[in-house]
């Protein structure tokens, strides 16, 4: 294997407990993943030597709070390789990044009878918006179908994008079916079209090297949660163009320039758009699991991944009465495995799975729409991160077995 | 096995029930109707009721979900069918301690679904064992003779 898990989980305190008596093997890592110890120390650090409000205080630990606070912005900006630090603005998530977006760049350039292409994979933050952007313009909303193997219908896309699109958006990994996009490919039809792309990198960055200018985004948003850093701060990237048009959404302290009593003018990018006291501590850690992320590197973490799921995926798939949803093949799924138990509610597979100490989640995912297209109400679903490792992969084939060993005992007819 | 933790909420009468529900399916002429369901999880539940001079005189329900909702549905018909409408909404309340955790001394009026004590045990499911008796609640309470989609509003 090409990175050493046992010894990187040693980072992660929190994996080291018992859950319902039994060694925590945590699975939910789509959901949000753990902190390693380098990270909450940074968190404590910050507070214990460095608090301080930014860019206002001349005194020495304001000065300090700030130089870190920009710092960690161009950690980031490495983190993604966007071509400058007026590109990153700081926001609480990707669900904020893509909310600013529509409200933004949407209610300036999206008119009446002008096309929105999302995808049947979005989760419900790449979904809302554009539908409320759709509501407010009268503008169309229209969404790219799905392979039967749950690809991307790229052809489909280059029908739906048209030269009324004013606005592509797409996850550049699905947080259900495990499956990647080629949105570098998506990004020359829809620009052809005269369509920006606004890509969910929230399932992307925490597994694999992220080039923006390469993939030609236009909007890239993803949260530091996922990606070892805490909860409460995420990117939004702009190309610096984009952004030096936009309006702020949230107006106060910090963003201006001059503030008069009918009119203010704001400050330049990115600043313009972070009012009032951002999180400092939230960015200042993000910053220390960027550092923490490229000292393991994000094409190691992607390799070690892909092996993982290799191992993972034949073992689930040779379950009797098992569906994995999305691609069987190993090499184009990610560490999200969804899958059903036939005869068994996924809610039932998750608590049994839970008495074994295996965590997964159960449910839509935050993806109805694509639930309802694979025509599903649930599914389990197992996510893997770079401190997974083979055992936790045989815990969990073993729970499945165990748990259906169990119901098969009592008299639910499972297959 | 760590499994055997299981069976404080898997009892054989839950996995019973729910493999095979009592009055399960569809009633003609009903006097309330309702649709329950939670959108976290997407389960759904569909009661039909037949209230005659207060009394529930019949009770059926359908939908899709998971072992302990469908189990708690079929039990819930089998306490209530026959019941007045006052005694089937105490006895709701009754269920709603009890898979909290507060139970009370005398449980035999809930019959079998007195077995989902256990799920008071598992948080994370409380909100299967309940939806069958939101639904029933509402349906009483606010007396819809077609039927209404309401939604239980919770995280999973
Ligand atoms: C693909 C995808 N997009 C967006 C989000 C929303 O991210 P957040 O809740 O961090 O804002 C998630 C979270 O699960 C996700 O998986």
């Amino acid at each position: 294997m090409t990175l050493d898990a046992a010894k990187i989980r040693k980072d992660f305190p929190i994996l080291f407990q018992e859950v319902n008596d039994e060694p925590l093997v945590y699975l939910d890592n789509a959901a949000t993943s753990q902190k390693p110890a380098a990270v909450l120390d940074a968190l404590r650090h910050y507070y214990e030597t460095d608090n301080a409000n930014v860019h206002r205080g001349v005194h020495t630990l304001a000065e300090r709070a700030t130089a870190d606070y920009e710092a960690a912005r161009e950690k980031l900006r490495g983190f993604i390789q966007a071509r400058s630090t007026k590109e990153i603005l700081f926001t609480r998530g990707t669900t904020t990044g893509l909310n600013w977006v529509a409200r933004s760049y949407g209610d300036a350039n999206v008119n009446e009878g002008d096309e929105i292409v999302i995808s049947y994979m979005e989760h419900h933050s790449n979904v809302i918006p554009w539908q409320q952007l759709a509501k407010r313009k009268k503008a169309i909303l229209k969404y790219i179908e799905l392979t039967p193997e749950g690809f991307l219908d790229v052809e489909d896309a280059k029908k739906k994008i048209t030269a009324k699109t004013k606005i592509v958006s797409l996850t550049q990994a699905s947080n259900v079916l495990g499956v990647v996009n080629p949105i570098r490919e998506v990004a020359k039809f829809s620009h052809a079209a005269g369509a920006i792309l606004v890509v969910d990198g929230e399932q992307s960055a925490p597994h694999m090297p992220i080039d923006v200018q390469t993939m030609d985004a236009d909007f890239f948003a993803f949260s530091g949660h996922k990606m070892c850093g805490p909860t409460g701060i995420g990117v939004l990237y702009g190309k610096q163009s984009l952004l030096e048009e936009m309006e702020p959404i949230e107006f106060g302290g910090e963003m201006i320039d001059f503030v008069h009593l009918q009119d203010s003018t704001w400050k330049e990018l990115p600043w313009k758009f972070e009012a009032g006291t951002p999180n400092i501590a939230g960015a200042i850690t993000l910053g220390a699991a960027v550092d923490y992320l490229t000292a393991i590197g994000l094409e190691e973490i992607h390799q070690y991944e892909t092996e993982l799921v290799s191992y993972v995926l034949p073992k689930l798939q040779a379950i009797e009465g098992l569906t994995v949803y999305g691609p069987q093949e190993t090499k184009q799924h990610t560490g999200v495995i969804s899958f059903n138990l036939a005869g068994l509610h996924p809610h039932d597979l998750a608590t049994a799975l839970d008495m074994e100490g295996v965590a997964v989640r159960a449910g839509h995912h935050c993806a109805q729409p694509l639930l309802t297209y694979l025509g599903l109400s649930a599914a389990c679903r197992a996510s893997f991160y770079f401190y997974n490792t083979k055992d936790d992969a045989d815990r969990l084939v073993a729970a499945i077995l165990a748990a259906k060993e169990f119901f098969q005992h009592g008299s639910l007819e499972v297959r | 096995m760590a499994l055997s933790k299981l069976d404080n909420l898997y009892r054989q009468v839950i996995l019973d029930h729910s493999s095979h529900p009592h009055h399960h399916g569809l009633l003609d002429g009903s006097t309330n109707q309702i649709e329950m369901n939670n959108p976290t999880c997407g389960d759904v539940i569909q009661l039909q009721l037949l209230v005659k001079a207060g009394v529930i005189e019949d009770l059926r329900f359908d939908g899709s979900g998971c072992s302990i909702s469908t189990a708690s549905a079929s039990m819930m018909t089998d306490a209530v069918i026959g019941k007045k409408v006052e005694d089937a909404l105490t006895l709701s309340e009754e269920f709603s301690q009890m898979v909290q955790g507060n139970e009370k001394e005398d449980l035999d009026e809930l019959g079998d679904a007195a077995m989902l004590s256990g799920v008071a045990k598992f948080p994370a499911r409380i909100k299967c064992a309940t939806l069958a008796w939101k639904a029933l609640d509402q349906a009483l309470t606010e007396k819809q003779e077609t039927t209404v989609a309401k939604q239980l509003h919770c995280e999973d």
